[in-house]
């Protein structure tokens, strides 16, 4: 098994969590209403244990240990997409942003728990279980707000179209993807956007929101190749803001 | 987190005065006998005005208290830490909603507490309004802050309201862990690299003047205090708690080869209590009166976000609907 194609994908998936994770922590304190601010910080601990379970694996294969890893690398080295990184903005385009990523992250989630790499196949099983709740948070809130007055419809719609490019580029394809499909590590992108579009497609149907043309719509590819937008490298400086006075140290 | 010294001023006593003798004797033989009050007993009503005061301050201090440490989430140093981080302050946010909960129970609705805390008409706990500079003030907070507020909650969760009493209970047992977290991360710091060591040192210097005042001022023992004791709202006086505090903190502090900056501090062996420089309580009061380092600053933040939320809460209420006061 081509050991540099697991580890695209692991720190695909592993920096996807970490970077939603801390931008859903960023919530803490500022939430809506205060069940809000608990329900995303819930998500930010999940998301956050989920990259460390995946760097860790990453670790296992020669890779840095995770705090290195997180803590250290510049932009330029992060595999996730770029929606992710995007500032969290006002509630509507964090909840449509968890919506259409927790979506598309369950999927993939089912999938790798049958992946013929035993140890993503094992973590992908257990995680799936948190992010079903995640879910199952994005939906009700989806179907909730996205039937209720016009000015949260307006608001709602105006993030959906907005996250749209985005959210098509979570499906960018790694450079190894023909071969982890062959090898039957993971099903592949193709597949996770298809089942993708069918779920997220049912909850908007329930609404009073609309899917923008996809036809039409350019996806923001790079970030799985290390491009992003100019969002991520504040993100990561303040992450690492304490860190770095001495990474040496035992905090 | 919550010190609990400011809570008692400003509440006409004669309000007792209007109250039935034969409920209010009742009342108080219940209270007596240790018996819970619950919402819908009867009760006098400056029992329920100085309850809503306390449970809605803390529950403010709760979330205002997530300030000064939430800076910190985004920042903290490694997995192990940003991961309790997250959780340490989402559980001061969870004991906000728990005691809001409580207070409404005595007829006064979230948002109108949320409401007065923006207008500055209601108070929260006095620290809340210095800054957390450095991750190490993060960690001092999560120690002695919590240890504080530990001190003053245990002792309110003997008190006489039930839905108070039930939801401290709960929240101790959260803030038990909260002071093992804060004491680890103090820890590492006190024995880790001289940067390190002096990150902390600095943040004790700046957090001591303020952890002095978290209990309050001395208590003025009048009547309307002796009856809120009887009254069993009032547990414990602000000095006592304040002792207690030292005697379980000070130690640890100095174990630790961190210096506590007041020269006068010591125990003395024959009173058994604790001499030490008497905090600026004239400073306390300008701060609690608005006129601290980050009063301005949080509640600018707590109106942005009730203001950036408003359209939520809209889009949640049933316009059929009505406000129906939780249980306990």
């Amino acid at each position: 098994m081509n050991e540099q194609a697991i580890k695209d994908l692991l720190y695909k998936l592993a920096d996807d969590q970490l970077i939603l994770g801390h931008r859903n922590s960023e919530w803490t304190g500022f939430g809506p209403i205060l069940e809000e601010d608990i329900a995303f910080s819930s998500m930010a601990q999940d998301k956050i244990g989920h990259s460390l379970a995946f760097y860790t694996l990453l670790q296992e294969l020669g890779e840095a240990e995770p705090d290195t890893v997180a803590f250290t690398r510049n932009a330029n080295q992060f595999h996730n997409s770029q929606l992710v990184e995007l500032p969290n903005g006002e509630y509507d385009f964090s909840l449509i942003r968890h919506f259409l990523y927790d979506n598309a992250e369950i999927i993939r989630f089912e999938m790798l728990s049958q992946s013929s790499y035993e140890p993503i196949a094992k973590v992908a099983t257990k995680l799936k279980g948190e992010v079903k709740y995640h879910v199952l948070h994005a939906n009700t809130w989806i179907k909730n707000l996205g039937s209720s007055i016009e000015e949260a419809i307006l608001r709602l719609q105006t993030s959906l179209n907005e996250a749209m490019p985005y959210a098509l580029a979570m499906f960018e394809k790694s450079k190894y993807e023909q071969e982890l499909i062959d090898t039957s590590v993971y099903a592949g992108e193709e597949a996770v956007k298809a089942e993708w579009l069918k779920r997220i497609t049912a909850v908007i149907e329930k609404t009073d929101l609309k899917l923008p043309d996809l036809a039409i719509i350019e996806p923001k590819f790079g970030g799985r190749y290390g491009e992003h937008t100019e969002h991520l490298q504040p993100l990561l400086d303040e992450m690492a803001e304490v860190f770095k006075i001495d990474p040496t140290a035992e905090w | 987190m919550y010190g609990g010294g400011n809570v008692f001023e400003a509440t006409k006593f004669d309000d007792v005065q209007t109250e039935d003798p034969a409920k209010l004797a009742e009342f108080e033989a219940r209270i007596a006998r240790g018996e819970k009050i619950e919402p819908t007993d009867w009760m006098p009503e400056l029992y329920r005005k100085q309850l809503i005061r306390m449970i809605e301050q803390h529950a403010h201090s709760e979330i205002i208290g997530a300030l000064p440490e939430g800076t910190w989430i985004t920042r903290a140093p490694g997995f192990r830490r940003k991961m309790a981080q997250m959780a340490k302050v989402q559980d001061e946010v969870g004991h906000a909603q728990l005691l809001y909960s409580a207070a409404e129970t005595l007829g006064k609705s979230r948002e109108q507490m949320l409401t007065d805390l923006i207008s500055g008409k209601s108070k929260y706990s006095n620290v809340f309004n210095y800054p957390a500079f450095t991750w190490a003030d993060s960690n001092i907070i999560s120690w002695l802050i919590d240890a504080g507020a530990i001190v003053n909650q245990m002792a309110n969760a003997k008190g006489s309201y039930g839905p108070y009493s039930r939801a401290l209970e709960r929240i101790c047992a959260e803030e038990a862990f909260h002071l093992k977290y804060g004491h680890d991360a103090v820890v590492h710091m006190a024995t880790g690299t001289p940067k390190q060591r002096e990150m902390i040192q600095a943040a004790l210097n700046r957090w001591w003047p303020p952890i002095m005042t978290f209990f309050g001022p001395s208590d003025k023992m009048s009547t309307h205090t002796e009856t809120l004791m009887r009254w069993k709202v009032k547990m414990a006086s602000n000095d006592e708690c304040r002792q207690q505090f030292l005697d379980m903190y000070v130690p640890k502090i100095w174990e630790l080869g961190l210096t506590v900056p007041d020269p006068k501090l010591k125990k003395n062996m024959e009173t058994g209590q604790w001499e030490f420089t008497e905090p600026d309580w004239d400073e306390f009061k300008r701060v609690i009166n608005g006129d601290g380092p980050c009063n301005a600053e949080r509640l600018a933040v707590r109106r942005t976000a009730e203001e950036r939320g408003a359209w939520v809460r809209r889009a949640l209420l049933n316009p059929k609907a009505k406000y129906v006061r939780p249980l306990a």
